[in-house]
């Protein structure tokens, strides 16, 4: 084994032997030490990803098995590592961020009595993603697909007692599962037709099948890459949220924040977009499966930040801000621009990460409220969380020269050269999310940090990110900065949040950086088009102030600002005039309830019926203990025959003889 | 030594049986326990040779033991294991260890005899494996019933008599039907009860569909599929946790093995004839089933309705007639042996709490039982089919195999990946998830040495096999490539 084949194996299973030291010996390690053996086993894992990510820029590239797995019949399935600079990329990101994460739980979950549980899981999310990343095949791929499945579903339910917490970690669980059944369909699809299951030999043949295509329904004759990449697709669906598998985003809220902030907005819920960029070679020979991903990502990035506009939670508001900013991703997907998905992707992580751990931090500060109509002038006694805040939603809402700007401009403009079917609802759904994003989210900055004070009045919406024992935080009194183990990971995070954009831009989606990681067919101009009008950072940064998205984004930042500081008597008015939309705003398009009542309800009721009128009547009542009453039954009535009497049995036997008699004598007629 | 190491898989666990019932009685009930754990670890000893002994690059039947036993009817003691079968004598015995160990404390009235029926049955079944004679298969195929009848009727649950005696018809009838075909093909073979001498015998296409009926009754129950299944639930929720262990963990697989024993290399026409039959109804044990096991109140039938699912996928793997469908098939009956042990065992530890099996007596479990929880939470997973245990291993393999054979199949095979998941999680959050729901539950205390330790072991093999099932499949290769080569060839006459 080389010395970089040691070094990949170290970033990815040092946060797991983190993860097992301070899940099994927990308790004999103690509450500090289990933590930083956590975060030194993450910090680990960033150096030697940061070490590798040196090795890919030289140009070293590596694709190889660290074990076999599993042979059977011609088929071989490996564990191994695929390393590039689409993988490099993402390991990077996704240990810097973890490594912030878990500083910032020293602090967050200081008073929790399962602190060494939370290291475990996160270190043990770290690990997971790491094996999903760096997978080379598809059964490594699923298995990090689901093990952060898992770990997000352990963290969302991590506080057990309560039955908000545990009916979302259910709900996210199998909504996931929904995803993953597609996902498992597509590798059967891609074994059935590849004989393999090794991205680079699948890539490589999978122009030759280009042209194929399979019998699914009656005669229809279907393209084979458009049914594997849909299928894949419903995976990344599951995973990254997209609509109408998006339901359990939002509701995943009831886990603590920092795990909303490392899994449910910077990492696992990008997996999805990983993904389809890790499969490019594929997707790229199916406009239908493109076409498919560019309305979905479209309908995801509009309707779900409608919706972000009328919650009142501040986590939820950031879920739903997240849900919108994973459609975005899932757009640039289907206008095969993928590395403008991973880049925005990227910057993404850096600033949703900041405004999850800064509203966490809120949420701290005002005495574990969530509910921003009790918050209020917070700026004043936050003032590094304010400034993070500030500075993570202006990156948001695509501020030139902001991180967030680089990459959703880019997506625009992406879109905007696609040629696919759906391209033009899907460049009115980006551009209108523009300014919806940037309302909800100054609505949201200025009720926390802006306006009157308001988190005296009374706690009766009362926090959802409770701690189980909450003695050492009294309640009332003044709102509070939070200790250095939050507001470090803030600042940590704020810088690659402004200066990451600018200062990647041009290699990342110009200058060749992603490589043959990444492919695109030459009949999807959307990146070419991009690089001919790409003049420099500085130039596009000053050539937006001219652009619609940027006058979207100033209007959708004055509205939040006259309807919630100039004049916050006029939003009830609003809500009350448009009463039905605010309803159905609030009921999120009514997808929980359909599908509380359609499958699981229905799922409940039919299995009931299989089980009562099917086993339990027809197959047991019916047939099994039916046929044993009728053998009773024949046995009773025979019963009477047998009296114990002889003269009865004389009697029979005369009868008989008679009747043998008599059908002799007249059968010879 | 090496000659007679089928014999002592069978005979050790039997020897120390009846040495338990002589001397393990009455006051002597400790004596009783620790022979029969050293039974149980000797009869392990004796099957982990074969392990290691076996050579993977034959598909001829290895450690074959052969003496006449009956020669007016050339019925032979005649014993041999290969690659598909070896395996299932490992895992027997080592269930063995565990059931044993299982009922140490727990069982407090009779505990010589029920201990002792575990081993004979254990032997007993260690014979089935490895039997290569078809009359000597049948003997101990029926005898076999005998302690199981036993334990459910003597240790079960109030409803025990009705179960036990369900159990005991059930599987009769179709044995029944499975003696009258071994008599017929002892006549067209020319008076062999030799397993090989029927692989060989030409068979018309009629003979072969009544051969396939009769032999697919026998085994079908077994297994069971659906609709002869619903013996298993009521057999589980009254068998004592040690009885439910063995039933799911063991004894469902000999109907699944007798499929590759007989029926596909005896009636391989009739069984690609028929291959589309037995798919539907391995198809609907599991969408069927699965939401069937959705709504059971009882954890006990939860699980059991769960264990006829995940046996439709070996069913389902074995008609497809792909090396990865039965190879999948067979890590899924190896898997299940673990998983579905480990799921009743946990059962079994509640149960002895708090004497009920209804999700709804229970509730907020691990605030008082945090390490259980964490067991409970990995076989829940493993049951859910989560990568990295070992019931995705065989569930993966079997839903690929499906897709390359007819993708409508495969998709109505992956819904298990949702109900799979939900019936048993759905479970999980009501019995443990949630605060304490009642003053019962805040008694239950947290595993004993003893609980934690043998979940734990249970736990390693989940694990283990998850994460490098390879060694499993590796010893199966040529075997299973020889019986589909075989499968694949015409008998008809």
């Amino acid at each position: 084994m080389s010395a970089m084949e040691k070094l990949y194996l170290l970033a990815a299973l040092a946060p797991l032997a983190g993860s097992i030291l301070a899940g099994l010996f927990g308790k004999q390690l103690g509450r500090q030490p289990s933590a930083w053996i956590c975060i030194l086993s993450v910090a680990v894992s960033f150096v030697a990803s940061a070490l590798i990510f040196q090795d890919v820029l030289a140009g070293r590239l590596y694709n190889g098995t660290v074990y076999t797995w599993l042979v059977s019949g011609s088929a071989a399935f490996n564990v191994g590592f695929l390393i590039d600079q689409l993988t490099v990329t993402m390991m990077l990101v996704v240990t810097f961020v973890s490594l912030m994460v878990h500083i910032y739980t020293i602090g967050y979950m200081a008073d929790d009595d399962g602190y060494q549980r939370f290291f475990s899981y996160i270190s043990l999310f770290t690990f997971s993603m790491m094996m999903l990343v760096m997978a080379n095949n598809f059964v490594q791929l699923f298995f990090g697909w689901e093990a952060v499945g898992l770990v997000s579903y352990l963290l969302i339910g991590f506080w057990y007692k309560r039955p908000t917490a545990i009916y979302a970690n259910l709900k996210a669980f199998l909504v996931n599962r929904v995803g993953d059944f597609g996902f498992l369909l597509g590798i059967g699809l891609i074994l059935a037709h590849f004989g393999t299951l090794e991205y680079k030999t699948v890539f490589m043949f999978a122009p030759q099948v280009a042209g194929s295509t399979i019998n699914i329904l009656g005669d229809q004759q279907w393209s084979l890459m458009t049914v594997i990449c849909i299928c894949l697709f419903i995976g990344a669906m599951g995973k990254s949220a997209q609509v109408p598998l998006h339901v359990w985003l939002p509701d995943s809220m009831e886990g603590p924040t920092p795990i909303s902030a490392l899994i449910h907005a910077a990492t696992m819920v990008t997996a999805g977009i990983f993904m389809v960029s890790r499969m490019s070679p594929l997707f790229e020979l199916s406009d239908t499966a493109l076409s498919v991903v560019l309305v979905i990502g479209a309908i995801t990035a509009l309707f779900m930040g409608f919706l972000g506009i009328v919650q009142n939670d501040i986590k939820r508001v950031v879920a739903y801000s997240t849900l919108s900013q994973l459609g975005y991703m899932t757009v640039a997907l289907g206008a095969s621009a993928y590395s403008v998905a991973i880049f925005h992707l990227m910057t993404h992580a850096f600033f949703k990460a900041l405004l999850f751990l800064a509203a966490g931090s809120v949420i701290i500060g005002v005495h574990h409220n969530q509910d921003i109509r009790h918050m209020g002038g917070l700026w004043k006694y936050m003032k590094i969380t304010w400034f993070t805040s500030l500075v993570g939603s202006l990156a948001l809402i695509g501020t030139p020269f902001f991180a967030g700007f680089y990459s959703k401009d880019s997506i625009i403009e992406a879109v905007k050269h696609s040629t696919l079917p759906g391209s033009g609802f899907a460049y009115f759904a980006v551009v209108a999310g523009v300014f919806v994003t940037a309302f909800y989210s100054f609505r949201m900055y200025f009720l926390v940090f802006h306006g009157k004070e308001r988190f005296d009045q009374g706690h009766e919406g009362h926090g959802h990110d409770q701690h189980a024992q909450d003695a050492h935080h009294g309640h009332g009194g003044k709102p509070h900065e939070s200790p250095w183990v939050v507001t470090v990971p803030l600042v940590l995070l704020m810088i690659p949040s402004v200066v990451i954009g600018y200062l990647t831009i041009q290699p990342m989606l110009f200058g060749g950086y992603f490589g043959d990681a990444i492919a695109v067919q030459p009949h999807h101009p959307a990146m070419k088009e991009l690089a001919a009008e790409f003049h420099g950072p500085i130039a596009m940064g000053l050539h937006a102030f001219t652009t619609l998205p940027f006058l979207f984004a100033l209007a959708g930042v004055v509205l939040a600002w006259y309807l919630y500081l100039k004049r916050p008597d006029l939003p009830g008015r609003i809500r009350r005039t448009v009463a039905g939309v605010y309803t159905l705003l609030d009921n999120k398009y009514y997808f929980d309830r359909f599908n509380d009542w359609f499958f699981a309800g229905g799922a409940r009721k039919f299995g009931s019926l299989l089980s009562r009128g099917g086993d339990r009547a027809l197959i047991d009542g019916l047939m099994v203990n039916g046929s044993a009453k009728l053998v009773g039954l024949s046995a009773a009535v025979i019963r009477y025959m047998q009296t114990g009497c002889l003269y009865h049995y004389a009697f029979a036997m005369v009868l008989g003889v008679f009747a043998y008699l008599f059908w002799r004598f007249f059968s010879k007629f | 030594m090496t000659a007679y190491l089928l014999s002592l898989t069978i005979w050790v666990p039997i020897a120390f049986g009846v040495l338990v019932l002589a001397l393990g009685r009455g006051g002597n009930a400790q004596l009783g326990r620790l022979l029969a754990l050293v039974g149980s670890l000797a009869g392990f000893a004796v099957a982990v040779p074969l392990y290691s002994g076996f050579n993977a690059g034959t598909s001829a039947m290895q450690f074959v033991e052969l003496t006449p036993w009956i020669p007016a009817f050339n019925i032979n003691y005649h014993l041999g294991v290969d690659g598909i079968s070896v395996l299932f004598v490992l895992l027997n015995s080592f269930v063995t260890v565990l059931v044993v160990w299982a009922g140490w404390e727990v069982i407090k009235d009779k505990t010589a005899q029920y201990m002792a029926a575990f081993l004979i049955m254990s032997g007993l079944i260690n014979g089935v494996f490895a039997a290569v004679d078809a009359m000597l298969f049948y003997v101990f195929f029926e005898a076999m019933l005998i302690p199981m009848y036993l334990i459910i009727g003597v240790w079960g649950g109030p409803n025990r008599v009705y179960a036990a005696l369900k159990f005991f018809l059930y599987t009769l009838l179709g044995s029944l039907l499975m003696l009258v075909a071994l008599l017929y093909l002892y006549r067209v073979s020319g008076g062999s009860f030799e397993l090989a001498r029927y692989y060989q015998v030409p068979l018309s296409m009629t003979a072969q569909v009544l051969l396939f009926i009769a032999f697919f009754l026998a085994f079908a129950v077994k297994v069971p599929m659906w609709p002869v299944h619903t013996w298993l639930p009521d057999a589980h929720v009254e068998a004592p946790t040690g009885g439910s262990v063995v039933l799911a963990a063991i004894t469902l697989k000999i109907g699944a093995y007798g499929f590759l024993r007989f029926i596909l290399p005896i009636v391989p026409d009739a069984s690609h004839y028929l291959a589309g039959f037995v798919i539907t109804l391995s198809l609907i044990a599991v969408v069927y089933i699965g939401l069937v096991a959705l709504v059971q109140t009882d954890m006990k039938k939860l699980i059991a309705y769960s264990s006829i699912a995940h046996m439709g996928f070996v069913t389902l793997g074995f008609f497809i007639f792909s090396p990865l469908g039965m190879e999948g098939g067979l890590v899924q009956m190896l898997s299940h042996g673990f998983v579905s042990a480990a799921m009743f065992l946990c059962v079994g530890v509640m149960y002895d709490r708090m004497h009920s099996r209804m999700i709804a007596d229970y509730g907020g479990v691990v605030n008082v039982m945090p390490k259980f929880a964490a067991f409970f939470m990995l076989f829940a997973m493993a049951n859910a089919g989560l990568p990295a245990t070992s019931g995705f291993v065989g569930e993966f393999m079997v839903i690929l195999a499906a897709v390359k054979f007819n993708f409508w199949i495969a998709l109505a095979a992956a819904t298990t990946l949702i109900t799979g998941a939900a019936y048993t999680l759905w479970m999980y959050k009501r019995v443990i998830f949630g605060d304490i729901s009642n003053p019962q539950v805040s008694e239950m205390s947290d595993l004993s040495r003893r609980e934690f330790w043998l979940l734990a072991v249970v736990a390693l093999c989940v694990l283990g096999m998850g994460l490098y099932p390879a060694p499993f499949t590796e010893v199966m290769h040529t075997s299973v490539r020889d019986l589909l080569e075989h499968a694949a060839k015409s008998k008809l006459l």
